[in-house]
C-alpha cells in the first residue's frame, strides 16, 4: 500500500534543488567587493544566472539570499542587504520616506500549474473568472459544469480542486492577487490583493519551490508560480483566457506581447501593471520585477558595483532571460534607468555613471 | 529546589565558604525566572500595539485579512492547541507501549538496541521531519490514509451552527495530504521519544517488591499492569505527557510544512490550519520595524507563551490530584 515510488521523490528532490541554486552563491562572509541582495524569488532564477555569467567575465559575485519580495522590502528598508528585490511595487511614500530608488530589471509571467491524472493539463482550458472562484472555495470539483463548458474535449475527473498558494508573503501572490482582483470584483472584496492575503480556501506551502511541491504532491491541485519553476519541475500548466477573451498556453511569445504595451514613463517610479491587459496573444498574468536601491548608500563602492552588475545585465542578459523565460525591457527603458541611477549620490556626487 | 537549600543550611556548620556557595546557586536558579520574566515582558510590550489597536477581541477573533490590516489569534491558537492534543492522543498509546514492553516483555538482549533507536528519533532535526511530512507523508495521506478514513467515518453526523455557515465535518472533506491531521501525526513522530523514555524511566522505577507480589498471586502481565503497575506510577506517568505537551505546542518548522497554513479555524480533521509557531514563522520575514503586523506577530508570540503556560499548569494541577488521591 505505502507506494513511495521513485519518480515522485525525484521530483521532490528537483524542487528542493530549485531553491538550492537560487541560495549557491549565498556564501559566508561577503568579501569587500561583494554585493548582497534579497527577496523575489520570482527574480531569483535570472538573477542567480546573471550574476554567475557576469562573474565570469570579473564581475562582482552576488550573494542573493530568494526570501521573498515581502521580506526583500524590509531588509533593504533595515539595510541589512546591498539592494532589495520586489516584484510588487513599493509606493511612492514609502520610497521616500525610506531613501530608496526603484526601477525594474525584467519581465516574468505566472502560470496556472495543476496536477490531474489523465488529463493533459496543458491542454485545460480555464479562466480567470474560474480560477479566481476556485481559490474562493466556490468551485470544489474539477468536473464541475463551468469547467467542462470551457472544456468539451476533455475528460474531466471527479476530483477536489486543492488550491495551492504562497504561505510566505510574495511578489507572485501580489502579482497573482492583483490579476484575479482586476477579473473577479468578489475575490478582490474577499481575500484582497497583495503580498499576502486572506485566503478562503486551499493549502499554503512555503516558497514557490513549496506550492510547487505541494502541486506536485496532490492529486487535483493546482498553484501559481513563476514559470522558470514550472518548467524546471516539468509541471503541467494550463492555458487561460485573456482581456480579449481568447486562450492563450504560456510562452515566451505570449509574455512578451504582454510586456510589449507597457509605459514605463506615467509612474515616477516606473511602476506598471502588465495584468490582464487586450491583445489576441496576451499572456493575462504578466509582471515586472524590480530593484530597490538606497539613495544615501552607506557603502558607495558596493552601491557601484550593485548599479555596475545590473548594467552589465542589462547588455549582456538576454541569452539567460531567454533561456529562463524572462522578458527583457526595451532599450530605452534601460537608458531611462541608466540615466536615474544619477539620484544614487554620495556628498551630492553620483555614485556610479554608466558608460554610454 | 527550596528543600535543597534549606537542608545545606541545616547540615553544614556556618562557614563562608557555604553562604556565598548557597548564594551562587541561588543565582543560578534565578537567572531562570529572571530570563523568563524578562521574555515575557519584552513579548507583551512589543505585542502592546496589537492588544491596544484590537482589543481583547484580539484572542478570539478570527480574521487574517493583511490588506485590510485585520488580525486574530483564534485560528492560530485553535491549531496549536488541536494539533498538539491529536499529537498527544495519538503518540500516548503508542509511547506507553513501547515503554511497557521494553521494560516487561522485551528480551535483555534487544532492550539496549531498541532504547538507543526510539531515543535516536528525539535526534532527528525538525526540519527532516517536516521535509519527510511533506514529500513522503503528506501524499501518502492524500492516496491512501485520508479516503480511507472518509469512507469508515462517513457515519458520524457533521456538528454544524443552525443556519450550517460553520461547523466541523469529522473526516469528510477534500484529501490534500497536508493539514490538521497530518501536522499531528508528525508531532506525535516527533515526541514520541520523549513520551517512551520517561514513562520507560517511570515505569523502572515501579518497585519490583510489587509487581513480583502481583505475580506471586497469579495475576496475569496485564492484570498487573492495569492492577498494580499503573495505579502506583499514574502522577508520573502524566508527567511524561506533559514533556511531549511542552515539546508539541511550540515545534515550528516541521509544522510548517505539513499543517497547510491557513489562517481560518479547521472544519474537519483535514482542514489545514496554522499553529501560533507556524503563522510567526511565515509573516515575519516581512513584518516591518514598528509596522501592525510586527506587532501582532509579537502579541501571537505572547499568546502561545500563556497557552502554554495554563496547558502545563493546568497539567500539573492534575498530576498532583492525582498523586493525593
Amino acid at each position: 500500500m505505502f507506494h513511495v515510488n521513485t519518480r515522485m521523490l525525484l521530483k521532490g528532490a528537483r524542487v528542493l534543488a530549485i531553491s538550492a541554486v537560487a541560495a549557491t552563491t549565498v556564501a559566508g562572509i561577503a568579501a569587500a567587493d561583494d554585493i548582497t541582495g534579497a527577496g523575489s524569488s520570482f527574480a531569483a532564477p535570472i538573477y542567480t544566472k546573471w550574476a554567475e555569467q557576469s562573474g565570469a567575465q570579473g564581475g562582482a559575485k552576488l550573494n542573493y539570499q530568494s526570501v521573498g519580495s515581502g521580506a526583500g522590502q524590509t531588509q533593504i528598508i533595515n539595510r541589512t542587504v546591498d539592494f532589495g528585490a520586489s516584484d510588487a511595487a513599493v509606493s511612492a511614500d514609502r520610497l521616500e520616506a525610506n531613501h530608496l530608488l526603484q526601477f525594474p530589471t525584467c519581465v516574468g509571467a505566472v502560470v496556472i500549474a495543476v496536477n490531474l491524472p489523465g488529463v493533459d493539463g496543458s491542454k485545460l482550458k480555464l479562466t480567470g473568472d474560474i480560477v479566481a472562484d476556485m481559490y474562493m472555495g466556490k468551485i470544489r470539483m474539477w468536473n464541475d459544469k463551468r469547467i467542462k463548458a470551457i472544456n468539451p474535449g476533455l475528460k474531466l475527473p471527479a476530483l477536489a480542486v486543492a488550491p495551492a498558494y504562497r504561505a510566505d508573503s510574495s511578489g507572485t501572490t501580489s502579482i497573482f492577487t492583483d490579476y484575479l482582483g482586476k477579473v473577479s470584483p468578489s475575490f478582490k472584496d474577499t481575500v484582497g490583493v497583495g503580498t499576502s492575503v486572506s485566503w478562503k480556501a486551499g493549502v499554503g506551502a512555503p516558497g514557490n519551490a513549496g506550492v510547487a511541491g505541494a502541486v506536485t504532491n496532490t492529486k487535483g491541485a493546482l498553484g501559481y508560480v513563476e514559470y522558470a519553476y514550472a518548467t524546471e519541475n516539468h509541471m503541467q500548466v494550463a492555458m487561460l483566457s485573456n482581456h480579449n477573451g481568447k486562450f492563450v498556453a504560456p510562452s515566451s511569445a505570449s509574455f512578451a506581447a504582454a510586456a510589449a504595451g507597457a509605459d514605463y514613463t506615467a509612474d515616477p517610479n516606473m511602476a506598471v501593471n502588465m495584468n490582464d491587459t487586450a491583445g489576441d496573444g496576451n499572456w493575462p498574468i504578466v509582471g515586472a520585477t524590480y530593484v530597490l536601491l538606497p539613495t544615501n548608500p552607506t557603502d558607495t563602492a558596493r552601491s557601484a558595483s550593485v548599479m555596475k552588475f545590473f548594467d552589465w545585465s542589462f547588455k549582456n542578459g538576454k541569452p539567460a532571460a531567454d533561456q529562463l523565460h524572462y522578458i527583457m525591457l526595451p532599450e530605452k527603458v534601460y537608458d531611462m534607468i541608466r540615466s536615474r541611477w544619477s539620484k544614487v549620490e554620495s556628498n551630492g556626487k553620483p555614485v556610479y555613471t554608466a558608460a554610454k | 529546589m527550596t528543600a535543597t537549600t534549606g537542608s545545606i543550611g541545616l547540615t553544614a556548620r556556618p562557614h563562608p565558604r557555604e553562604a556565598a556557595f548557597s548564594i551562587a546557586l541561588l543565582a543560578a536558579a534565578l537567572v531562570v525566572l529572571v530570563t523568563l520574566g524578562a521574555i515575557l515582558l519584552i513579548l507583551f510590550q512589543a505585542g502592546y500595539q496589537a492588544f491596544a489597536r484590537y482589543g481583547i477581541q484580539f484572542i478570539w477573533s478570527g480574521a487574517w485579512d493583511p490588506p485590510r490590516e485585520l488580525y486574530g489569534a483564534l485560528p492560530a491558537i485553535i491549531g496549536t492547541l488541536s494539533s498538539s492534543f491529536l499529537a498527544i492522543l495519538i503518540a500516548w498509546p503508542v509511547g506507553f507501549g513501547i515503554a511497557y514492553f521494553l521494560t516487561e516483555y522485551c528480551p535483555r538482549p534487544l532492550r539496549g538496541p531498541l532504547g538507543v533507536a526510539i531515543e535516536l528519533l528525539a535526534a532527528i532535526p525538525s526540519i527532516v521531519y517536516g521535509m519527510w511530512g511533506f514529500f513522503v507523508l503528506a501524499p501518502f495521506m492524500a492516496s491512501t490514509v485520508q479516503p480511507w478514513l472518509t469512507e469508515t467515518f462517513a457515519f458520524l453526523p457533521p456538528i454544524t451552527n443552525a443556519d450550517e455557515s460553520a461547523g466541523f465535518y469529522w473526516f469528510s472533506a477534500p484529501a490534500v495530504g497536508v493539514g490538521l491531521l497530518t501536522a499531528s501525526i508528525v508531532l506525535a513522530i516527533m515526541i514520541l521519544p520523549f513520551i517512551a523514555a520517561a514513562t520507560r524511566d517511570v515505569l523502572l522505577s515501579t518497585p519490583t517488591l510489587l509487581k513480583d507480589g502481583g505475580y506471586a498471586m497469579g495475576a496475569t502481565r496485564w492484570e498487573t499492569m492495569t492492577g498494580i503497575v499503573i495505579p502506583a506510577v499514574r502522577g508520573s506517568l502524566f508527567g511524561a505527557v506533559l514533556l511531549g505537551l511542552g515539546r508539541a505546542l511550540g515545534e515550528t518548522m516541521a509544522v510548517t510544512f505539513v499543517i497547510g497554513n491557513a489562517n481560518r479555524v479547521p472544519d474537519s480533521f483535514f482542514a489545514p490550519a496554522a499553529s501560533i509557531a507556524s503563522v510567526v514563522a511565515n509573516e515575519f520575514p516581512d513584518a516591518e520595524q514598528g509596522s501592525i503586523k510586527l506587532a501582532v506577530l509579537f502579541a501571537l508570540g505572547f499568546l502561545l507563551f500563556v497557552v502554554s503556560f495554563v496547558v502545563l499548569a493546568f497539567a500539573r494541577l492534575l498530576l498532583r490530584q492525582g498523586r493525593m488521591a
